[in-house]
């Protein structure tokens, strides 16, 4: 029995699934305010199918906000979210989420390999425990962020960046084929970065898309595909190579300065 | 003054079945209040309940159970709902929204107490407050081979019976849902991304302690409630870093401090040569304290003592290491 | 009959009623600003519930009180000596709470609650301790409980009112400091302000109002008069010193009709109608104020959906799309659409939005940095927000 309480007729099916329909995330119009105040405004983005999506915007930007009116997480004033080729909240078992640190309580008495775990729950269903596969599936997550040593520690003992690194492994577990991920790389050490990197660069062979949101403009180019500028609304969206100019950064940041020493590529 | 089997199978038993009981159902289901830093939750349920006892009372006229119960189950939907609803919409901390909610209607049910006693019907706010342990009486037994006769276990009070139904009920749910439980309560966002309703399962923890905490009214009162779902709970917190060892030795804590502080409350003042025994809920909430007091004091890892010794461990370490670093030089 | 108790409540409400209830009321409602004023900062704070433990934690304070008074052949119920046992315990709780949460992984939730209930429980173990020792003047002791004020003697009721008005005369003289501590504690420590020592200030006066609240709402209530008037008035306002004087005023409002009820109908315990007036007073405020008022802000929530639905089915007609069902009717009624087209009205308010959305856009690609903190911008007509010549420069390189 699968988690379909939201929306019991639209059963599924990992064949239904597949993600046959062309683009990954379209959104429309998708507006959020807190009272009167716009934190989205009017945003429209049609994702590219696979790659690497960085979400990129000065502090304040909405950034954070849009993965979670994406989710659901947040009430949206209008608007529409699909995932391919239907709304979001009907194609749960295709998203994946990594979530800021700061989001859960680190002192829960949880092991790391138990955390992980949770990413199978929307595939176990009800009553139904924790199968032995589902605990080797995710075990094998661990290992990917090479974190395997670790599963037994309970989470409040691992450093920021082992956090970090048990947070995608519980997405790595979830399997899905559309990832969001809310700055993965803020504050971690040089280990993490790698493991995170690495594991980006795994999902992107496998075809998976990830819309990552990310501060750090220096990397930017070297780590992601595609990119989305936005400040409140969407001021441009594209590769890279093309979005990535001096001139889209400055519409971007505004009078703020720009976190970037050399010229974008 | 003598104590004899009898009065003791017939008196003594039956309430610290009850006491057992009703600590081991709370200290479970406290568990997660706990864990969802929702422990005052416990205190608002427990007095908001009283206006849906009351009317439960007054509507069906009589103190069977089933009515007040309803009532009491109403009002703790309904506080939980007023309590979601100030501290969202109304955007005031939770904290406010609680302490709004079960004080206005813990007057309420006040207030509707004393109507009842107006139209002369005895219902008591003090026996809310501290419960009536000690009229639990369990009068079939005669003597220690009563315990073997099935028709004395048939004749156990009704007090008792729901007792055991409701922990039992308490067990089930969190044996069913242990996997929905533990991601709703540690990672909201996540369980709601996945499908799982975690508002859902926030209401259904808001209604089980309501349940566990009308159950546990007539036989111990409010305040042994409010102690048992959280006391029992933050001690296990201190004492293991794993959830499911942390459930079980919350029940057994609980159930320790329900034996030793029924013992203390109901047999310490006879030794002493006193005549009447102590509150014994009350005793029992004390007991649950002095656990936890121990348990800040002495756990292992979380205690103050042991990080004490942590601290002065690593302290040790680094002089040596300093002492070493001074050597080497020249 | 009514025409009689409706004159007996004229009278008690304005202290016409004989100089004993006159009494009682006004030190009733001094209860009540007292709660209220303090409560504000106790609200800000977060600590509204931190005072729910501290009037738990007197009872064992006034029974060991009561022993010591007992023991040392004191006349039974010596008022003086059982309030000061009652600080001791409470301020020993609100200790003990501040160490658990220093010292130990638990949260304030689990602190609170335990001190609460097991400081409570010894307190009726001691409570029955001193039934089974028949001591006298133990009858009084179940009043500190649930409250009485018509067990509230002529001078109890001026000492309460002097205390109370101090304790509110100590918020007026301290606001400053106090707003310094409610809105960013760590700020204040760095400024060199004494945190630890108004912190401590705040909650000495939270336990004054505690100890003098308990004779007449009872230990469990009291809280009540701490965070129930507050709240209402976090409503009404969005400005401290409004906050503070409305919270006051309604605490006051509370502790006045509320005495009078009770001394109307006194069989009802004088606590628990207080805090249903203050608590209906809540209600009104939380549905209906107009600043932060559920209504309120259910209407404006509502209005902002409507406006953008309405201006994307605009643009979509303009587009020549059509819109259906309740959008299309509501529309049909704005006199925008007939029979499916837009109409001259229609065309001009689509024109009208996508040229405020195109300003918008405009001005926030050159200026982003100039958006005014206080509009909303992007939501209201631009017209009516930026400058006559701001727009037209907008307009003209819009144009360009």
């Amino acid at each position: 029995m699968q988690y379909l309480w939201r929306t019991p007729g639209s059963r599924t099916t990992p064949e239904e699934a597949s993600p046959i329909s062309p683009s990954p995330l379209v959104i429309r119009d998708l507006t959020v305010a807190y009272h009167r105040k716009p934190v989205l405004w009017n945003v429209d983005y049609v994702a590219p199918p696979g790659g690497l999506i960085a979400v990129v915007g000065p502090n304040g930007a909405g950034k954070s906000t849009l993965i979670k009116a994406c989710l659901g997480l947040v009430p949206k004033v209008s608007g529409s979210v699909e995932a391919f080729g239907r709304p979001i909240d009907k194609q749960r078992r295709l998203i994946g989420y990594v979530p800021q640190r700061e989001s859960v309580d680190w002192d829960f008495p949880v092991s790391a390999l138990d955390v992980v775990a949770m990413g199978r729950y929307g595939k176990i269903g009800w009553f139904r425990p924790v199968s032995r596969a589902h605990k080797e599936a995710a075990l094998h997550a661990l290992e990917r962020v090479g974190m395997a040593d670790f599963a037994k520690r309970q989470i409040g003992q691992l450093s920021g960046g082992q956090q970090q690194r048990v947070f995608l492994a519980r997405a790595l577990a979830q399997e899905a084929q559309l990832y969001f991920m809310d700055e993965p790389f803020a504050g971690v050490d040089a280990a993490t970065e790698r493991a995170v990197l690495h594991v980006l660069r795994d999902l992107d062979a496998a075809g998976r898309t990830v819309i990552c949101v990310h501060h750090d403009l220096q990397t930017v180019a070297d780590y992601f595909d595609h990119v989305l500028l936005m400040n409140t609304r969407v001021v441009a969206h594209g590769t890279v190579s093309r979005t990535l100019t001096p001139e889209l950064l400055a519409r971007t940041y505004g009078g703020q300065p720009v976190p970037f020493t050399e010229a974008a590529r | 003054m003598t104590l004899t089997v009898q009065e003791f199978l017939q008196i003594d038993v039956p309430a610290l079945l009850a006491a057992v009981l009703v600590c081991a159902a709370c200290a479970l289901v406290g568990n997660f209040l706990v864990l969802r830093r929702q422990g005052l939750m416990g205190d608002a349920v427990s007095h908001a309940v009283l206006p849906g006892i009351v009317a439960g009372f007054l509507v069906a006229g009589t103190r069977e159970t089933l009515p007040m119960m309803l009532g009491a189950l109403a009002a703790a939907a309904l506080a939980g709902v007023l309590i979601e609803a100030i501290r969202r919409l109304g955007r005031l901390e939770s904290g406010a929204a609680m302490g709004v909610v079960f004080t206005v209607m813990f007057a309420a049910g006040v207030v509707m107490i004393e109507r009842a006693a107006a139209s002369g019907v005895d219902l008591d706010a003090d026996c809310v407050l501290y419960g009536q342990l000690e009229t639990i009486l369990w009068l079939a037994p005669t003597g220690w081979a009563s315990l073997l006769d099935p028709a004395a276990w048939a004749a156990m009070p009704r007090e008792v019976v729901t007792l055991g139904a409701v922990f039992a009920l308490c067990l089930a749910l969190v044996v069913l849902f242990y996997k929905e439980l533990k991601i709703t309560t540690f990672d909201p966002a996540l369980a709601s991304t996945l499908g799982i309703p975690a508002g859902l399962f926030h209401y259904g923890v808001v209604l089980l302690v309501a349940t566990t905490a009308i159950a546990a009214f007539e036989a111990v009162g409010s305040i042994l409630v409010i102690a048992m779902l959280i006391a029992p709970p933050a001690s296990a917190r201190l004492l293991t870093d794993r959830m499911a060892v942390q459930l079980v030795l919350s029940v057994a804590l609980g159930v320790l401090a329900a034996v030793v502080g029924y013992g203390a409350a109901a047999f310490g003042p006879l030794w002493l040569g006193a005549e009447h025994s102590l509150n014994a809920a009350g005793m029992i909430a004390v007991a649950a304290g002095l656990i936890l007091a121990l348990a800040v004091l002495f756990g292992p890892t979380h205690g103050i003592l042991g990080k004490r010794r942590a601290v002065g461990r690593l302290r040790t370490l680094v002089t040596t290491d300093a002492v070493a670093a001074d050597g080497r030089r020249p | 009959m009514i025409p009689a108790i409706m004159d007996e409540a004229w009278r008690i409400l304005t202290f016409q009623a004989g100089f004993n209830s006159a009494v009682v009321v006004a030190g009733t409602a001094a209860l009540g600003l007292a709660g209220g004023t303090v409560g504000t900062f106790l609200l800000l704070r977060r600590r509204a519930l931190v005072s729910d433990a501290l009037s738990h934690a007197t009872l064992p304070g006034i029974a060991i009180a009561f022993l010591i008074g007992a023991a040392l052949g004191l006349p039974g119920r010596s008022l003086p000596l059982l309030l000061a046992g009652a600080v001791a315990s409470g301020v020993l709780g609100l200790l003990t709470i501040q160490a658990l949460v220093r010292h130990t992984r638990l949260t304030e939730d689990a602190a609170i609650g335990a001190v609460l209930s097991v400081f409570f429980g010894l307190g009726i173990v001691l409570l029955s301790l001193i039934q089974n020792l028949e001591l006298g003047g133990q009858a009084g002791l179940k009043t500190f409980i649930l409250g009485q004020t018509a067990a509230m003697a002529q001078g109890e009721a001026v000492g309460i009112g002097l205390l109370a008005a101090a304790a509110a005369a100590a918020v007026a003289l301290l606001f400053k400091e106090l707003r310094v501590l409610a809105f960013d504690p760590g700020f204040a420590a760095v400024q060199g302000w004494p945190v630890a020592r108004l912190d401590l200030l705040l909650m000495g006066l939270a336990a004054l109002v505690t100890v003098i609240g308990l004779q007449t709402v009872g230990l469990i209530l009291v809280v009540a008069l701490l965070i129930v008037p507050p709240a209402a008035a976090r409503f009404w306002t969005d400005r401290l010193s409004t906050l503070t004087v409305v919270a006051a005023l309604i605490g006051a409002l509370s502790g006045w009709l509320g005495a009078t009820l009770s001394a109307l109908l006194p069989k009802l315990p004088a606590g628990a109608v207080i805090v249903l007036v203050a608590g209906a007073i809540f209600l009104v405020s939380f549905l209906f104020a107009p600043a932060r008022g559920l209504v309120a802000v259910a209407l404006r929530q509502a209005r902002l959906r409507l406006d953008f639905a309405e201006r994307r089915a605009l643009s979509v007609l303009l587009g020549g799309g059509s819109v259906k069902g309740m959008l299309g009717a509501w529309l049909g009624l704005r006199g925008f659409v007939r029979t499916g087209t837009l109409t001259e009205r229609g065309r001009e308010a689509a024109r009208a939005a996508e040229r405020n959305r195109r300003l918008w856009d405009r001005f926030l690609t050159d200026y982003p940095t100039l958006i005014p903190a206080h509009v909303n911008w992007g939501v209201d007509p631009i017209d009516d927000v930026l400058p006559v010549d701001m727009v037209r420069m907008l307009e003209e390189r819009g144009a360009s």
